[in-house]
């Protein structure tokens, strides 16, 4: 039971008459890429937004780690090493791209009124190791020479990398990406999933992802879920996905 | 030209109509009837001045407008030296500064000082709310409250328990800040406009509590007889009072009154110089980078572990101390203080310094307060249309400058790539 890092079981969410997720498990093992996808519609960001608590679920147990996190507030559940991205970027545009990353940061920071004030051995300390961790994660996402822009200036791919330096810099244990490929050309898509398997083999995570191209999402999984309709169709190694008849009919559509 | 006739003199009608009823016509009293008197012939020639200047403003306001974009917005930036020069002479500008403000009240006025003092409280207000409004991007409209609380409590802790000036001061930083965190931690899940609207009522019911609370706070009558602050333990009055000892007499010289006006000035000057050392800090630290990712973006935030709730808190309780440092000060000062010194206008005002310097922008908002305090002195004559020539400011810089004098430039942290 508790090799899995995240454990999501018997997952429901009720919006009025509207039943937008019935019934969904999945497991994610650790050093593991698990997708999830499903037609539009289906409810797979709704289950993001249950695990990473933006939404309170209405039943069903999600443990991280073994600890039950359904119901606790999105920044605790981040606080614990749960950080996802959203289907549109949501960067700080207006501050620089070093300083995105100093944000996320935050809880490494010494945020000790007087220590700042007085500028402390140990918070100038901090403040140069908050630095170079976010120096090193620019460098992984090659984004080095961008560090002084303004993030709203970067191009969308940019944006979309920077997005995961910043859930990077915050070490976490599970990076859950909602859609990273959206808007993306194909040699951006293929740096990405460069960049997602280098995730799972040096830092040892675990990323949970939904995702439509299927390209990106057969070649780099370990593990598939599909939901359709909010309810779970099929579970499996991307082979069983891709000949389960139902998912065929439902989502792959025939060949 | 054809289209703007209708509207023309659609808006020549109305300001006719208007005019007559409230200038053309008078009522007056005869015995115990009321009669309708017209106006003289002037009053009316002036009336349809007025209603030609409105027709042929409407008729022509398309040209006008054309004309009013070709005129160049004044652009600030373009005045002064290029960025390298200007970081060069920063250092030497800014002591000059310090310098000049520890120096000027020796050669001019008592009055000017003394207008100089108050100025630098409404710096102070302007800074303080800046943090609120500026950094974290909460509208408070009832900011005059915490103002009260600092000046209430040095004025009550004096009266009852004789405690001095600069032991009430931290006191009543920290009083004001326990009621900014009071009313900031339920009020703070509300945005934008109920934020707005909560924070006016709590200054509303400050102003009521300490209106009504006579037996504590002397109602309406206020308190007086606020002792003065000391410079260690030395008093500025023209006798001590029992077993302490004058300023004049410590030093031998003779009795000046000008001397407390200036002592008084001097500490203004240091405590402004305190706000602003402490703001320009926070706003490198990793909390005023929190409050601007917090401004862009709520949900970013949280998702990245930011608590929203505690970060908005703690810029509203920030921006309290300040204004109960100021309050204290203001209370030492007046010497008397009653309710009516933190109406909703207060707010309004201290608002409008912050809005008007540019909301984030420290400079911005120190020039702001001095014009705002300084102005309506320098037009006493104009006394009556104080708040008209307010609203005209208002309107202008919204026309012209609408991100306020100096916009925000927060300083950027950079990565030095070696």
């Amino acid at each position: 039971m508790s090799e899995n890092l995240l454990d999501v079981s018997g997952l429901m969410m009720r919006f009025g008459g509207l039943l937008a997720v019935d019934n969904v498990s999945l497991q994610v093992k650790p050093r593991q890429i698990h997708s999830v996808i499903g037609p539009n519609g289906a409810g797979k960001t709704t289950v993001f937004n249950c695990i990473s608590g933006f939404y309170k679920p209405t039943g069903g147990e999600i443990r991280y780690r073994g600890q039950p996190i359904q119901g606790m507030t999105g920044h605790r559940i981040s606080l614990l090493g749960l950080v996802r991205t959203f289907q549109h970027v949501r960067l700080f545009a207006n501050m620089t791209v070093i300083e995105n990353l100093l944000v996320a940061q935050h809880r490494h920071l010494n945020t000790n009124y007087f220590a700042g004030l007085v500028k402390t051995p140990s918070y100038r300390r901090r403040q140069r190791e908050a630095m170079d961790r976010a120096a090193h994660w620019l460098q992984q996402v090659d984004l080095l020479e961008f560090a002084n822009r303004e993030a709203g200036n970067l191009s969308y791919g940019q944006q979309r990398r920077l997005e995961i330096a910043r859930c990077m810099v915050t070490e976490p244990g599970l990076l859950m990406l909602d859609e990273p490929a959206a808007g993306l050309n194909p040699k951006e898509t293929s740096e990405l999933d460069q960049l997602i398997l280098r995730l799972r083999d040096e830092q040892d995570i675990s990323v949970l992802l939904i995702e439509h191209d299927m390209g990106l999402v057969m070649g780099i999984s370990d593990h598939i879920t599909v939901i359709n309709q909010g309810a779970p169709l099929a579970d499996g190694t991307p082979d069983q996905v891709r000949q389960n008849p139902d998912v065929i009919k439902a989502y792959l559509g025939e060949s | 030209m054809q289209r703007a006739l209708f509207p023309a003199l659609f808006a020549a009608g109305v300001t006719f109509l208007l005019t007559c009823l409230v200038i053309g016509v008078r009522l007056e009293q005869e015995g115990p009837n009321l009669t309708v008197v017209g106006a003289d012939a002037e009053t009316w020639s002036w009336i349809g001045f007025a209603v030609i200047v409105v027709f042929l403003f409407q008729l022509f306001q398309q040209p006008l407008s054309r004309l009013k974009q070709r005129l160049p917005s004044p652009d600030v930036t373009g005045l002064l030296p290029d960025h390298k020069l200007r970081a060069r002479l920063r250092p030497w500008l800014i002591a000059l500064v310090v310098v000049g403000l520890f120096v000027w009240p020796f050669m001019v006025s008592r009055g000017a000082v003394d207008l100089a003092t108050l100025t630098l409280i409404y710096v102070m207000l302007g800074l303080g709310l800046n943090i609120v409004v500026g950094f974290a991007g909460l509208l408070d409209l009832g900011y005059v409250a915490f103002y009260a609380v600092g000046a209430y409590t040095y004025a009550l802790l004096s009266e009852y328990y004789g405690l001095s000036f600069w032991v009430c001061l931290p006191i009543a930083g920290l009083l004001a800040a326990t009621f900014g965190c009071i009313l900031g931690f339920p009020v703070l899940r509300l945005r934008g406009d109920y934020l707005a609207i909560v924070t006016l009522g709590f200054g509303e019911i400050i102003r009521i509590l300490l209106n009504n609370w006579t037996n504590v706070t002397g109602g309406p009558n206020g308190i007086g007889g606020i002792e003065k602050p000391s410079l260690f333990g030395l008093e500025f009055s023209r006798r001590a009072s029992e077993g302490g000892q004058t300023f004049h007499e410590f030093f031998g010289i003779s009795y000046n009154s000008s001397h407390k006006v200036i002592f008084l000035y001097l500490v203004a000057v240091l405590l402004v110089l305190l706000t602003i050392y402490v703001i320009n800090r926070i706003q490198r630290m990793p909390i005023g980078r929190a409050w601007e990712a917090l401004r862009e973006d709520e949900i970013a935030c949280r998702s990245l572990g930011l608590n929203p709730t505690v970060i908005k808190l703690s810029a509203f309780t920030m921006g309290a101390s300040f204004a109960g440092f100021a309050g204290c000060f203001f209370a030492a000062r007046q010497g008397f203080i009653s309710p009516e010194s933190f109406t909703f206008i207060e707010s309004a005002i201290i608002l409008a310094i912050v809005v008007l310097g540019g909301m984030g922008s420290q400079l911005g908002v120190i020039l702001a307060a001095i014009a705002m305090t300084i102005l309506p002195e320098l037009a006493r004559e104009f006394q009556e249309y104080r708040m008209l020539m307010f609203g005209g400011v208002m309107v202008l810089m919204m026309l012209w400058r609408p991100q306020g004098l100096l916009p925000m430039k927060r300083p950027h942290l950079e990565l030095k790539t070696s």
